[in-house]
């Protein structure tokens, strides 16, 4: 398996594997971060959550299209307006999503989880009829598809980098909105207990309505990275849901640090077995890697201590 | 029907509340002055929880009405109820344990959309500002209990609800509970209902006391004509 490559090809490898899966990597991050914000606040499973992130695909590719025909002198900074779109489109959604059906299902938890997989069959056809079944691919432009060498053998390329900034600035975002800033405090409180939430004074469900808006807002965000790495199609969430799904619980529900070293574990072990064998096999041995340590630890990575 | 007078603040009348299909309270009423504190006591499962969580929202009534200065809470959810002045300080207290002493009593100041934490709550509770970059779930249960009346008072309420407040407490803090809460209703001139199955607790802070039973008041008076021996034997098992 390893034949033919010495140790330092090896070594060169591995850190070019690991810098093709920071794209990746951040796809997940995003993605997760919006389902554990939603589960933690509301313990909703988004099940169309991956057509949340499409949704922000899409938008990235019509941004794209805008500026090749509008404005092409400004291409080369589009995919920062399509981020702000792709933000602001999904999270619309997701506020409406909330209201219409969500809110009235909150007591009964299976029935989230089936009428949250309903909405994503209905937003996979919704794509499929305006943007047709067949895969469309979003240009980037030629400063973000370049690499910076940094030995003679490794390189980094652009387009990662910025997208790895932007999680960045996300997470840290996301983490100063729900620990250091007020509105935190309200969400903290309804995921803690909602009914004395409630009975202190909080709307919970404006609290819940954002938050919703956020995780999906979020995943769009995941989207216009995605458009980087894969060709986007109505069904091309579904690929990232399961994923995503085991990078919250491996990670712990409710834990930040944990869901980011979590999504990181996974995107790394993919995409760095991946080079070695098949996508498939990588995949069948992170999943069981990611059973064995459940088993040992099934409250996931990291837990808060607190006594109740 | 019990007719309102000038002075009440609150007034509940044909208040029925239950769990499901079952109805826990029998058609309640009540009403509570202006700085009045008014004392509820009865045994183990007799509705006194049912009552305050019906009072401040978290069940749904199924008849009656609620009046806090002659508007009618019924319809309202918790947070508005919380609004219109009512707050709450449930049995087993319910602080939010990740989060610290500070930001717990802050969950109360959102209602005014208020940013400090009154400086008077620290006078009252002292401990929470020394201990207030705790987390909540690390506190003491006497210390909690303090927590969960400041994060009811950081909501500026005319009404205070509280829900068994000696259960799991020492005696000897007891005592300074029961001072703390005369002080607050001195201070503040707010008006207080609490349950209590601790009878000597309920002597010495209600200006009247109630005795609920089976879902039903049976027995009703003001502190000067309190007769223990009766109120003792409705409190026997
Ligand atoms: N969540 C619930 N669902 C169904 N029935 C309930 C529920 N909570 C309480 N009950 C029932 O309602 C009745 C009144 O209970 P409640 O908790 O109001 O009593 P309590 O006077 O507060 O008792 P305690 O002193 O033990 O706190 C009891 O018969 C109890 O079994
Ligand atoms: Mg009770």
């Amino acid at each position: 398996m390893l034949a033919g490559y010495s140790l330092g090809e090896l070594g060169s490898i591995m850190a070019m594997q690991g810098f093709a899966g920071l794209i990746l990597f951040s796809v997940f991050v995003l993605m997760a971060l919006g389902l554990a914000v939603i589960f933690g606040q509301m313990g909703v499973i988004n099940m169309a959550h991956g057509e949340f992130m499409i949704l922000g695909a899409y938008v990235t590719f019509l941004t794209s299209k805008l500026f090749t025909t509008y404005l092409p002198q400004a291409f080369g900074v589009y995919f920062f307006v399509a981020v702000v779109l792709a933000f602001i489109v999904a999270g619309a959604l997701g506020m409406l999503v909330e209201w219409a059906l969500i809110r009235r299902l909150y007591k009964r938890p299976l029935d989230t989880l089936l009428a949250t997989w309903g909405l994503s069959l209905i937003l996979q056809q919704v794509y499929r009829s305006i943007f047709g079944a067949r895969e469309v691919g979003v240009d980037q432009p030629d400063w973000m598809m370049g690499a910076m060498n940094i030995t003679n053998s490794i390189q980094i390329p652009i387009n990662g980098l910025i997208v790895m900034v932007l999680t960045t600035f996300i997470a840290i975002g996301v983490y100063l909105l729900i620990f250091r800033m007020g509105w935190g405090k309200q969400v903290r409180a309804v995921m803690a207990n909602r009914a004395m939430a409630g009975a202190v004074g909080i709307d919970t469900e404006r609290v819940d309505r954002i938050t919703f808006g956020l995780g999906c807002g979020i995943a769009g965000i995941a989207g216009s990275a995605f458009t980087m790495i894969g060709s986007t199609s109505p069904t091309a969430g579904q690929l990232y849901i399961v994923d995503t799904f085991l990078i919250v619980v491996f990670g712990g529900a409710a834990s930040l640090a944990g869901t980011i070293a979590s999504a990181f574990a996974i995107s790394q072990a993919r995409s760095t077995l991946e080079f070695f064998l098949s996508g498939s096999m990588a995949q069948v041995i992170v999943l069981l890697a990611v059973i064995a340590i459940l088993m040992i630890r099934p409250q996931g990575l990291f837990v808060l201590k607190v006594r109740r | 029907m019990a007719i309102e007078r000038e002075a009440d603040r609150l007034a509940v009348q044909g208040l029925r509340a239950g769990y499901g299909q079952s109805e826990v309270l029998h058609s309640l009423d009540f009403t509570v002055g202006a700085a009045e504190i008014v004392v509820i006591v009865g045994r183990n499962g007799m509705g006194k929880s049912t009552l305050m969580k019906s009072l401040i929202g978290m069940i749904p009534s199924k008849g009656g009405t609620i009046r806090l200065d002659g508007v009618d809470l019924g319809p309202l959810p918790s947070h508005e109820r919380v609004a219109k002045g009512l707050a709450y300080v449930p049995q087993g207290r319910m602080i939010f344990p990740a989060m610290t002493v500070q930001e717990n009593i802050e969950t109360g100041l959102f209602v005014h959309k208020t940013k400090m934490i009154p400086p008077d709550l620290y006078t009252l509770f002292p401990v929470l500002q020394e201990m207030r970059r705790r987390r909540g779930g690390n506190l003491s249960g006497g210390q909690q209990q303090q927590l969960a009346i400041a994060r009811a008072l950081a909501t500026n309420p005319s009404v205070l609800l509280l829900d068994e407040p000696t259960e799991g407490i020492q005696p000897s803090i007891i005592q300074e509970l029961a001072r703390t809460l005369r002080r607050i209703r001195d201070e503040r001139g707010l008006s207080i209902i609490a349950s209590e199955q601790v009878l000597s607790f309920a002597l010495d802070i209600a200006d009247r006391m109630l005795v609920l039973e089976g879902g039903r008041i049976v027995h009703e008076d003001a502190r000067a004509d309190v007769d223990q021996a009766t109120v003792a034997r409705y409190l026997a098992v």
